[in-house]
């Protein structure tokens, strides 16, 4: 039996981070995330970690990155333009394979938006947000429990593959208060980044010839090395030639694709029989829930497809479901993105329906449940 | 004897990138004696830059390094810092990284007075990029995006630092090598965030737009205008136009932020024993 505790998100986001090993945060304050920061500020001292609050979002991208070549497990927490002024430095982790989590609690936007009320509007700059071709996992937990599991797995994912991991729940979930228990320290998986186990002479930081995630030396233990994001080499020097930059970009992008199954988790409920399936994840997966129980109950075949991980997209599961149901309809706090997904996957094979709303509050179940009837 | 240069530079990774008459190459020579003369092991150097001519000097160099985005060497050094306390975390940088784009984050190093040492090569233009004005081209200098002449008033790099709160601050010269040796030597020893302002010379971006016949031109434009701080300061000030100071300019004692972390840290962690 663990601890049990009544959490808000963003709590429950701090814990899950110090249970898998985080001994590093750098942040600036922002809503509405900023609870991250705050408990850490609390915590981290006493455990003889990090705790920075930087001059800006883009320092403290920057500051987590070194915190985790120095070999720390590393945190930052931002929202809606600070995630916007990550984006450089979330690139140059991804290129230059440096482990670090990136919490985004989502509220509404664009540009100062709705700082206090929830979105979902950030999901495709969690795939896409920084420049150029590159590697992304994003995790959506939706209930506070889920926060602190999949920040755990977060920061095991991104010790694992060597990349950063995108946490992105929306403003409801991180200031929810929900019961929770936290495990006693090794009932969940915690997993820290594989070294080298050659000599420091030998060692080649971007050799993929043992596999596509090379063994990672903390600098300062011996390994000395060059660390840069211009596309490199095996040892970490700047190449400007081809073919290498090609299978280098390609090794990066297979470290996720190859990798799915490991990486992809869902809730799938009465799926099985649905003639329609709601694909929510974060609070509209939640109100999802509560609309196919709903439909259920008045004799309509409805499903849901809850991602917890929405970056690789599911598409095999997508796919799978659109080849036997009649619609899918999502629901999403935006005018209309990952629905794009949905359609790619469905392919034309059953009809695709979003709901959006920005205005603040979530979709209600009711606005689901009508749908669901709508065109199921 | 001569100076082993081998013993600091990776093998392999020479010729540097740097053009004919760039006076980089004596600067970064002069890093290798310095960091030489405090017999620091290599293990425990972290070399940070940014974007920019200077900000590749760490890929030749037999260090940690680590070559960032454009303008936040220093943060990433924060968090190399921060996690290695113990450890020297040095920052090459240029003066449109340092002050420019990387200007909020010098500042603020600054503040915090963290034990860093930022060299910032000062060569007044953007040079890799082709010759763009920086916050430190002179006045009226031609730079090709003001091909008018520059009417942007400049940065005094070392009042910047003294006045964002650095505990250390430094100019030298690639023409006055030997003196920049100790100079570097000194920014390095000193605990506190320390500012070493480093002249130098592009002549192909800079200079040749602007009345430098050659290289040779720029270095003694330095041996011209630079006098040590103290006969600077002797100067009546209307003898000082066009000269400029240099050596340790301003110092001050005062706490440095690792160790005020780290002291917080065993602070609350004692007074929660004591609780416990």
């Amino acid at each position: 039996m663990g601890t049990i505790k009544l959490l808000q998100g963003n709590e429950a986001c701090a814990e899950g981070a110090l249970y898998a090993g985080c001994t590093f945060f750098a942040g600036y304050p922002i809503t509405p995330s900023t609870e991250v920061a705050e408990n850490l500020a609390r915590r981290l001292p006493l455990i003889r970690g990090v705790f920075l609050q930087m001059e800006d979002e883009i320092a403290a991208m920057a500051a987590v990155i070194g915190g985790s070549l120095a070999g720390r497990k590393s945190l930052t927490a931002t929202s809606g333009p600070g995630f916007s002024l990550k984006q450089e430095n979330l690139g140059f982790a991804a290129l230059t394979e440096i482990p670090c989590v990136i919490v985004n609690v989502m509220r509404g936007g664009p540009s100062t938006g709705v700082p206090t009320g929830p979105g979902q509007s950030d999901i495709m700059q969690c795939r896409w947000g920084t420049h150029g071709d590159h590697p992304a996992i994003c995790l959506t937990p939706a209930y506070v429990q889920e926060i602190f599991s999949e920040t755990v797995r977060a920061f095991n994912l991104s010790e694992k593959y060597r990349t950063p991991v995108v946490i992105a729940f929306d403003e409801i979930v991180g200031h929810m208060r929900e019961r929770i228990e936290i495990p006693e320290q090794g009932v969940l998986p915690v997993v820290d980044r594989a070294k080298p186990d050659c000599s420091p002479e030998k060692y080649l930081p971007y050799d993929d010839s043992g596999g596509d995630v090379p063994p990672m030396a903390n600098f300062f233990e011996g390994y000395r090395y060059h660390v840069t994001g211009l596309n490199h080499g095996p040892d970490g020097f700047p190449v400007n030639a081809s073919p290498r930059i090609h299978t280098d970009e390609l090794r990066l992008m297979r470290k996720v694709e190859a990798n799915r199954k490991d990486i992809i988790r869902y809730e799938e409920v009465l799926t099985e029989d649905a003639d329609v399936v709601v694909f929510g994840y974060g609070i509209s997966g939640r109100s999802a829930r509560t609309a196919v129980e709903a439909a259920r109950a008045e004799g309509i075949k409805a499903g849901l497809f809850r991602p917890l991980t929405i970056w690789p997209f599911p598409e095999e599961e997508v796919s799978a479901i659109a080849s036997r149901v009649k619609s899918i309809v999502v629901p999403e706090l935006s005018l209309g993105q990952i629905i794009f997904e949905v359609e790619r996957c469905a392919k034309g094979r059953c009809r695709v329906e979003g709901i959006y709303r920005v205005d603040g509050d979530p979709i209600t179940p009711a606005q689901i449940l009508a749908k669901v009837k709508e065109v199921g | 004897m001569a100076f082993n240069y081998d013993q600091y530079i990776r093998g392999g990774k020479l010729p540097h990138i740097w053009c004919p008459g760039c006076t980089y190459g004596i600067v970064f020579k002069s890093l290798l004696r310095a960091v030489d003369t405090l017999k620091i092991p290599k293990n425990d150097i972290a070399m940070v830059s940014g974007i920019g001519c200077a900000s590749r000097l760490p890929g030749y160099v037999d260090f940690n390094t680590l070559h960032t985005t454009h303008g936040r060497a220093l943060p990433f050094a924060t968090g190399l810092k921060m996690a290695n306390p113990d450890k020297h975390v040095l920052v090459v940088s240029g003066d449109g990284d340092a002050t420019a784009i990387g200007g909020n984050h010098f500042i603020h190093a600054c503040r915090r007075n963290i034990d860093i040492t930022v060299m910032v090569f000062n060569n007044f233009i953007y040079g890799m990029t082709g010759g763009q004005y920086s916050p430190t081209t002179p006045s009226g200098h031609i730079a090709t995006t003001m091909p008018y002449g520059n009417i942007d008033p400049s940065f005094n790099i070392p009042e910047l630092a003294k006045g964002a709160g650095a505990s250390w601050v430094g100019r030298g010269t690639a023409y006055h090598a030997a003196a920049l040796d100790k100079l570097i030597a000194g920014a390095i020893e000193h605990k506190g965030l320390s500012v070493l302002e480093i002249i130098n010379a592009c002549p192909t971006t800079h200079g040749r737009r602007n009345k430098f016949r050659s290289p040779t031109d720029m270095l003694l434009w330095m041996k011209d205008s630079a006098l040590p701080v103290t006969a600077f300061e002797k100067l009546p000030p209307e003898k000082t136009a066009g000269k400029f100071p240099t050596g340790v300019l301003f110092k001050k004692e005062a706490s440095e932020y690792c160790d005020t972390y780290y002291g917080m840290v065993d602070r609350i962690r004692k007074a929660s024993e004591g609780r416990a």
